[in-house]
């Protein structure tokens, strides 16, 4: 199938030092957080990508390098064939760009409370110059609104509506990919099944591809069709739900899937996790997971593992094999 | 059972305003019993932490509580006046909130603030609480405590800070510690971390704990009972295991449904129609009953029947029949 969206060696580094006069007297260096580190990935057209990683994990600069809101330091993004960071042709540029649109987390600072909402669903559409006439009413049906809610204020209407409005936003330029990060992280579970059925209806109604941004690993196993497991800005994992949930490879997506609560898991000892994610500024040499893996050996403190095919995913890590082997014991115990 | 560290009866929380006087508590009744963890689930403007926070005095005006009681080892407490409250909330009521760095004094080092709140209440002298303080964190698993005791809020991980708020709120021994979303804020792996210790410690000492979550995957690993609330009432109450799995409330029924991992394999995830009204906004009878599917002339009339905190499971007229256990 087509990849829409193709990912190749993204890196991102923010510049975290301190300003040069306190470097000078401090005698520091300067200090260079790597966000996201030489991920690649491809999104088939029409399919769900998910992004899963913890806090400080670069889930949500790989999507804003994605749409376009930041530049990435190395490597590239394209959409539809156009690197939209390299790309010079401004037509192209133009095209691309309304085709990505982008759901954010908190409903309540992505609305302008100052527009109604006729306006704002309309406005990616009429800062083009495109005729919104009637379209605000015929989306907000679309997202189970009623058309007379476009002439409110976004203040007057509860967390689940207001993300609906932010899709119906999101639909108006008629785009082929919608970037969401974390939409529904901010609502109560049942409205959170409302919007995210509505998301899945939406999607074959017009043929959209998603990427999806979310901490929530049991929303991203009902939303993706494929998944990527994040770590300190690196592809560590990338699998089908399926078999990521069942036979998780990497050791870190085996530690964030045995500490996730389960709803059947009454009175569960859960041994937690070891650690915390470390230093972005300064991480751990080769594997940057080796200093809380079980498994770790001396190559992992010296080379990077690239992402290779692991009974099918892809997994970097040097020692997936003796990782599933050891799932499985635990499985069979 | 043996005597609850806590007993809620027929709380009232009420809020006047121009339009009328709001009820986010309204008639709530149970009992936590020593070493038992009850968690307190529901949506936002259930009412959960309103109610956490009727039970430690600190109610922001103009709420207030109206009716009812509260009793803490049989003892009212919900009458006593500011002093008498100040000197049982840290002592025998510890809490930990959802965001540990509003929690902590940014000004202060952490072993200040952990001292502090020994020698206010405990008959210690400063170096006793010092040497306290530093076991309080070897306890929470704070690693070197001896010489992170002297650093500031700021020098912590999140869950590193959250540790050194739950060890604020054990250092006293408290018989009872309220948890408002204590993990919310935090990662996964970090948030199995807090969780196996509030469960540790809660069974090593015998701590009755009141877990406030919106997480039925956190209820479903940490808690022995859970009390579901809807619109300021409490809508079921039981042990975890049949409550999430044998739901007798057609809104513990739809929560339940509506989580992903309950529709696990299914293509749309179950949706409850609308959304939870607003407290100014009540409909008469059961607050639920315009979006139940079982919503008969009775619910319209009557609210439901009120839960009293040591029978009855639903506070519903026609509660779901389940198949009893074949276990």
């Amino acid at each position: 199938m087509k990849s829409l969206v193709s990912v190749r060696n993204l890196t991102r580094v923010f510049d975290v030092s301190k300003p040069w006069l306190n470097r000078v007297i401090e005698r520091r260096p300067k200090a260079m957080l790597t966000a996201v580190s030489d991920v690649s990935f491809e999104i088939p057209e029409r399919e769900v990508y998910a992004l899963v990683g913890e806090s400080g994990s670069g889930k949500s600069t790989i999507g804003k390098m994605i749409v376009g809101l930041l530049n990435p330091s190395e490597g590239s993004v394209e959409i539809d064939g156009v690197d939209l960071s390299r790309e010079t042709d401004a037509d192209k540029i133009d095209a691309v760009r309304s085709d990505i649109q982008m759901i954010f987390q908190d409903p309540f600072a992505s609305l302008n409370p100052r527009w109604k909402v006729r306006d704002i669903i309309a406005e990616p559409v009429a800062a083009r110059g495109g005729d919104t006439a009637g379209l605000s009413e015929k989306l907000l049906e679309q997202v189970g609104l009623s058309a007379e809610d476009a002439g409110k204020f976004p203040h007057e209407f509860s967390g689940g509506q207001r993300q609906r409005i932010c899709i119906a936003r999101a639909l108006a330029s008629e785009p082929k990919l919608i970037v969401c990060d974390e939409p529904t992280s901010a609502l109560d579970v049942s409205v959170q099944a409302q919007v995210l059925n509505l998301m899945s209806d939406l999607k074959d109604e017009f043929g959209l591809t998603y990427l999806f941004i979310s901490h929530d690993l049991t929303v991203v196993q009902h939303m993706a069709d494929k998944i990527g497991v994040l770590y300190l800005g690196r592809l560590v994992e990338e699998a089908d739900p399926d078999t990521l949930f069942e036979r998780p490879a990497h050791p870190y997506s085996q530690m964030l899937l045995a500490a996730a609560p389960r709803m059947d898991g009454f009175g569960r000892e859960v041994v937690p996790p070891k650690g915390e994610i470390p230093d972005p500024i300064n991480p751990p040499p080769g594997c940057a997971f080796n200093p809380r893996c079980p498994l770790a050996i001396p190559l992992c403190l010296q080379e990077r593992p690239e992402l290779r095919d692991v009974d099918g995913a892809r997994v970097a890590c040097h020692r997936a094999e003796e990782a599933l082997a050891r799932m499985r014991d635990r499985i069979e115990a | 059972m043996s005597e609850p560290v806590l007993s809620v009866r027929n709380l009232v929380v009420e809020i006047p305003t121009r339009t009328g006087v709001l009820k986010p508590v309204d008639r709530v009744s149970y009992d936590i019993a020593p070493g038992e963890i009850l968690g307190v689930v529901g949506e936002s403007g259930a009412g959960k932490s309103m109610t956490g926070n009727a039970v430690i005095g600190l109610l922001d005006r103009p709420a207030r509580i109206t009716g009812g009681e509260i009793l803490l080892h049989g003892r009212r407490i919900d009458d006593l006046g500011r002093d008498d409250m100040r000197r049982i909330r840290g002592k025998e009521i510890g809490m930990v909130f959802q965001d540990p760095l509003t929690s902590l004094n940014p000004l202060l080092r952490i072993g200040d603030q952990l001292t502090e709140t020994m020698v206010e209440h405990l008959d210690l002298t400063a170096d006793e609480a010092r040497d306290r303080a530093i076991a309080a964190l070897d306890e929470v698993g704070i690693p070197a405590a001896a010489s992170r005791i002297d650093s500031y809020p700021h020098e912590f991980s999140g869950g590193m800070r959250q540790r050194v708020v739950i060890a604020l709120a054990l250092c006293a021994e408290p018989a009872l510690v309220i948890a408002d979303e204590p993990t919310t804020a935090l990662d996964v792996s970090v948030q199995a971390q807090i969780i196996a210790l509030l469960k540790r410690l809660c069974r090593e000492r015998g701590t009755a704990v009141m877990l406030v979550t919106h997480d039925m995957g956190v209820i479903a690993e940490a808690v022995d009972r859970v009390a579901v609330m809807y619109a300021g009432r409490l809508a079921e109450l039981g042990a975890v295991r049949e409550v999430l799995q044998r739901p007798r409330h057609p809104y513990t029924e739809g929560l339940m449904g509506s989580t992903p991992l309950a529709s696990r394999g299914q293509r749309r995830l179950r949706q409850i129609p609308g959304s939870m009204p607003r407290l100014g906004n009540l409909p008469d009878g059961c607050a639920f009953y315009p979006r139940c599917p079982k919503a008969q002339e009775a619910c319209r009339v009557e609210p439901g029947p009120t839960l009293a905190a040591d029978q009855g499971r639903a506070a519903c007229w026609f509660p779901v029949e389940q198949p009893e256990a074949a276990e």
